[in-house]
C-alpha cells in the first residue's frame, strides 16, 4: 500500500478512537435529542404553572384603581407610601411604586425595591405601563382600542425576490440559528484539528520518532498522510453534524413546533459548510505543520497555535454586531480574511446571505492562502524538523524560509 | 558490492562545520564502525546518509543509487535518541512501522511475534510502550529496525542505556545479521565495542576523517616496538631489548628497532624461560584515537 495511505489510515484510525473526538462528534446530536426528549416529558404534564406576584402602588394622583391584574402581576393598592414600604419590608409585595399628584404633567413614577438591579425588568415596566394606560383610557375608548394602544404593532415582513415573487428564504432568527450553531461547531472542529496536528508533530519530534519515520518515508508523505488523516476525521465529524441537523430540525419542529417550526437551512448551506470546512481545515493544517516544525516541543507548539486558533472565534465574538449592522464593511473583511473566513461566511450566510463577489473573493483568498502557507510550512518542516529543545528566533526562521 | 558510498559530503550549521569533506564506503557483509568523540559529526553523517538532512555538498549512494522509497525499504535505522508512540501497544507500533517499510501487516505481525519471542519480550506484546522500561523500549526499537529484514543496518549508539544482559543479546543478534551477509554500520563513541565487533572503521573528529580502513591493519600500523611478557623467574639480559618497564603482572620489553618480536620469543624459548603470556604490544583504539587527535591539535 502507498506509504501516504498507510500514514493516512494510521492517523485517521488513531484520531477517531480518541475519547475527545468521539465525545465532540456525538455531543451535538445527543444533546439535541435529550433536549427534545426533555421537552416532550415536560409538555405531557400539562401547561406550565406560572407564579403570579404582587407589587404595591400608591395612587396620589387619584384615578388609578382599575385593571389591577396585568399578566402575571397583581397590583395591590396602598393608601400611603408608609403602608407600602411596610408591606415591602414584610415581604407582602416584591416592590411598590408611587403615582405622584403631578403624574399627568411629568410622567414620573417613583419605584421602590429591595433588589439591586441594572434597570427595571421589562416585564415589570410593561405591567406598570399597561396598568397606567388602561386606567387613563378607561371609560373613554372601547376596550378593543385600549388593547390596540397597548399592543399597536404585529409586524409581518415578507421578503420578495427581485422578480417580485415571495422568496423561499424569509430571513429572521429562524434562518440564523443553524448557521450560528454550525459556525460554533466548525470553530471547535478547526481548533481541535489544529491541536491534534500540532500535538502529534510535537510528540513525534520530542520522542525522536520523526527520525525513524523519515528513514521510511519522505517529509512530504509524512505531512500529507497526517493532514489527510486528521482532516478526514474532522470531515466525518462535520458531516455527522450536518446530516443530523435536518433530522433533528424536523423532529424538533414536529414535536416542539413554535420557533423550531420557523427554522430554515439557508440555500447552499450543506455545500458551503463542507467547502468551508475543507478549505478552513487545509489552511489550519498548513499553519499547524509550520508551527509544529518550528516548535521544539508539543507544549510550545500548542501555545503558538493558539494565536490563530483563537482568531477563528472572532466572528462569533462579534455575532451580535452582525445582527445589528449586517451591512457593515467589517463583515466583508472578516468574510475575506482567510483565518476568519469559514466562520464569518457561515454566519453571514444565515443573516443576510453572501453576495456572489464576496463569496468568490472569500474562497479565492482562502485557496491562495492555503497554497502560500503550505509552501512555507513544507520549507519550515524540512529545515526545523530535527530541532529539539530550542526554538529558532523569528529572524532565523525568515532567513531560512528565504534561503529554502 | 558497496552498500554505502559517501563522497566528499559536507554540512554546516550556522557558523559551525559539522561534517567536512568526508568520504567512505561500506561493503555488503561487513560490520563498519563509525567512531569518534561526542560532537565529532557521526550523527550528522548518518542523518545525511538517511536523507533526513541534505548535505551542503557531496553525494551519498545506498546500494549504488540515491536514497529513494525502494532503497529506504532495504535499510534499518536505529537513531541515537529513541522514541515510539507511547500510547500505542508494542505489537501495533512494530506492525505499523514495519508496514512503512513495505511489509504487509500479516507478515509483520508474524515476524514481530518471532522477534519478541527471541528477545524474551513476547509477554509484553500487548502492553503500551509507555508501560515499558527504557531498556525494554530499546529492544522494541531494535526489533522495529530489523523486522523488515534490511540489507543495511545503521545503528547510532545501539548499546547506550542497555544492561549487560541486553548488550550481549544485541551483540549476538548483530553478529548473526552480519553473518547473514548484511552490512551493519555501528556508530558509537565506545571504542571497545567497535574493537570487539567491527571489521573496518572510520574515525572522525571535528567532522573530518582521522583514520579509515581495516581495523586489524590500523592497529598493526600503530603497533609499537615492544612486547608484553609475563614470565617466571629472573629474566636477565635479553639481546635486542633496549629497556624494560615493569607493570603490574607483566613486563614491557622495548626493542631496539632491528630485532623482531619473533626473535625475542625464540630467544626466550631457547633459554627455557617459563612464559605465561607473550604479546606484541598493540595500542587500543582509544589510545590510537588520542594519539591521532593529539597530532592534529
Amino acid at each position: 500500500m502507498n506509504k501516504t495511505l498507510l500514514i493516512f489510515r494510521h492517523e485517521f484510525r488513531h484520531m477517531i478512537k480518541r475519547k475527545a473526538f468521539i465525545i465532540l462528534t456525538l455531543i451535538v446530536p445527543v444533546l439535541a435529542l435529550v433536549g427534545i426528549g426533555v421537552f416532550q416529558l415536560v409538555s405531557t404534564g400539562g401547561p406550565p404553572v406560572v407564579e403570579t406576584f404582587s407589587i404595591g402602588y400608591v395612587d396620589e394622583a387619584f384615578g388609578f384603581d382599575q385593571c389591577t391584574t396585568q399578566g402575571y402581576v397583581e397590583l395591590v393598592h396602598f393608601d400611603t407610601p408608609g403602608d407600602a414600604k411596610t408591606a415591602l419590608i414584610n415581604g407582602d409585595v416584591s416592590e411598590y411604586f408611587v403615582i405622584p399628584l403631578d403624574y399627568l404633567s411629568t410622567g414620573v413614577i417613583n419605584r421602590y425595591t429591595l433588589k439591586r438591579q441594572l434597570e427595571t425588568p421589562p416585564a415589570i415596566a410593561t405591567a406598570i405601563k399597561n396598568f397606567l394606560t388602561s386606567n387613563m383610557l378607561a371609560d373613554k375608548v372601547p376596550p378593543e382600542t385600549v388593547y390596540r394602544i397597548k399592543y399597536p404593532l404585529e409586524l409581518v415582513t415578507t421578503r420578495l425576490t427581485e422578480t417580485g415573487e415571495v422568496a423561499t428564504e424569509q430571513g429572521g432568527y429562524g434562518n440564523v440559528i443553524i448557521p450560528a450553531i454550525f459556525s460554533l461547531l466548525l470553530a471547535l472542529s478547526l481548533q481541535a484539528s489544529t491541536i491534534y496536528l500540532v500535538q502529534g508533530l510535537g510528540d513525534e519530534k520530542e520522542s525522536r520518532l520523526i527520525e525513524v519515520l523519515l528513514s521510511s518515508v519522505s517529509p512530504r508523505q509524512l505531512l500529507t498522510g497526517k493532514v489527510l488523516g486528521l482532516g478526514t476525521a474532522g470531515l466525518v465529524q462535520v458531516v455527522i453534524w450536518l446530516a443530523s441537523l435536518p433530522l433533528l430540525l424536523n423532529l424538533a419542529s414536529s414535536t416542539i413546533g413554535g420557533f423550531f417550526g420557523t427554522i430554515q437551512l439557508p440555500a447552499n448551506f450543506l455545500v458551503l459548510g463542507i467547502a468551508y470546512f475543507i478549505l478552513g481545515y487545509s489552511l489550519f493544517a498548513a499553519l499547524s505543520a509550520g508551527v509544529g516544525a518550528i516548535s521544539p516541543s508539543a507544549r510550545e507548539g500548542q501555545q503558538l497555535s493558539m494565536i490563530y486558533a483563537m482568531l477563528v472565534y472572532v466572528p462569533l465574538w462579534f455575532a451580535s454586531f452582525l445582527f445589528i449592522f449586517p451591512d457593515s464593511p467589517i463583515w466583508s473583511v472578516l468574510t475575506i480574511f482567510p483565518v476568519t473566513a469559514p466562520i464569518a461566511a457561515m454566519l453571514k450566510l444565515g443573516v443576510t446571505g453572501i453576495a456572489a463577489w464576496e463569496l468568490a473573493a472569500s474562497l479565492a483568498v482562502l485557496v491562495l492562502s492555503i497554497i502560500l502557507v503550505m509552501f512555507l510550512a513544507i520549507r519550515a518542516f524540512r529545515v526545523y524538523l530535527l530541532m529539539y529543545g530550542k526554538r529558532p528566533s523569528w529572524g532565523e526562521i525568515i532567513r531560512s524560509l528565504r534561503s529554502g | 558490492m558497496l552498500a554505502v558510498e559517501v563522497s566528499h559530503i559536507a554540512k554546516c550549521f550556522a557558523d559551525k562545520v559539522a561534517v567536512d569533506n568526508l568520504s567512505f564506503s561500506v561493503i555488503q557483509g561487513e560490520m563498519f564502525g563509525l567512531i569518534g568523540p561526542n560532537g565529532a559529526g557521526k550523527t550528522t553523517t548518518i542523518r545525511m546518509m538517511m536523507d533526513i538532512l541534505k548535505p551542503d555538498s557531496g553525494e551519498v549512494t545506498i546500494f549504488g543509487e540515491k536514497l529513494n522509497e525502494a532503497t529506504k525499504n532495504r535499510l534499518g535505522y536505529l537513531p541515537e535518541e529513541r522514541g515510539l508512540y507511547k500510547k500505542l501497544k508494542v505489537i501495533d507500533s512494530i506492525v505499523y512501522l514495519a508496514s512503512l517499510k513495505g511489509v504487509d501487516r500479516h507478515s509483520a505481525a508474524e515476524k514481530a511475534n518471532e522477534l519478541l519471542n527471541q528477545t524474551g519480550m513476547l509477554a509484553s506484546k500487548n502492553k503500551k510502550i509507555e508501560e515499558l522500561s527504557r531498556g525494554m523500549g530499546q529492544i522494541i526499537q531494535f526489533i522495529v529496525t530489523i523486522i523488515h529484514d534490511p540489507q543495511l543496518l545503521v545503528l547510532d549508539e545501539p548499546f547506550a542505556g542497555l544492561d549487560p544482559v541486553n548488550t550481549e543479546l544485541l551483540k549476538g543478534m548483530l553478529a548473526d545479521l552480519r553473518n547473514q551477509g548484511k552490512a551493519v554500520i555501528l556508530s558509537t563513541h565506545q571504542m571497545n565495542q567497535v574493537e570487539e565487533l567491527c571489521d573496518r572503521i572510520l574515525m572522525i573528529n571535528n567532522g573530518q576523517s582521522v583514520l579509515y580502513g581495516d581495523l586489524g591493519e590500523i592497529k598493526a600500523r600503530y603497533r609499537g616496538d615492544s612486547v608484553l611478557l609475563d614470565s617466571e623467574g629472573e629474566l636477565g639480559e635479553v639481546p635486542g631489548v633496549t629497556s624494560k618497564r615493569t607493570h603490574k603482572g607483566y613486563t614491557e620489553l622495548v626493542l631496539d628497532g632491528r630485532t623482531t618480536p619473533q626473535e625475542i620469543l625464540a630467544h626466550l624459548i631457547s633459554r627455557s624461560t617459563v612464559i605465561n603470556r607473550f604479546e606484541v604490544a598493540t595500542p587500543s583504539l582509544n589510545e590510537i584515537f588520542l594519539k591521532e587527535v593529539g597530532k592534529k591539535s
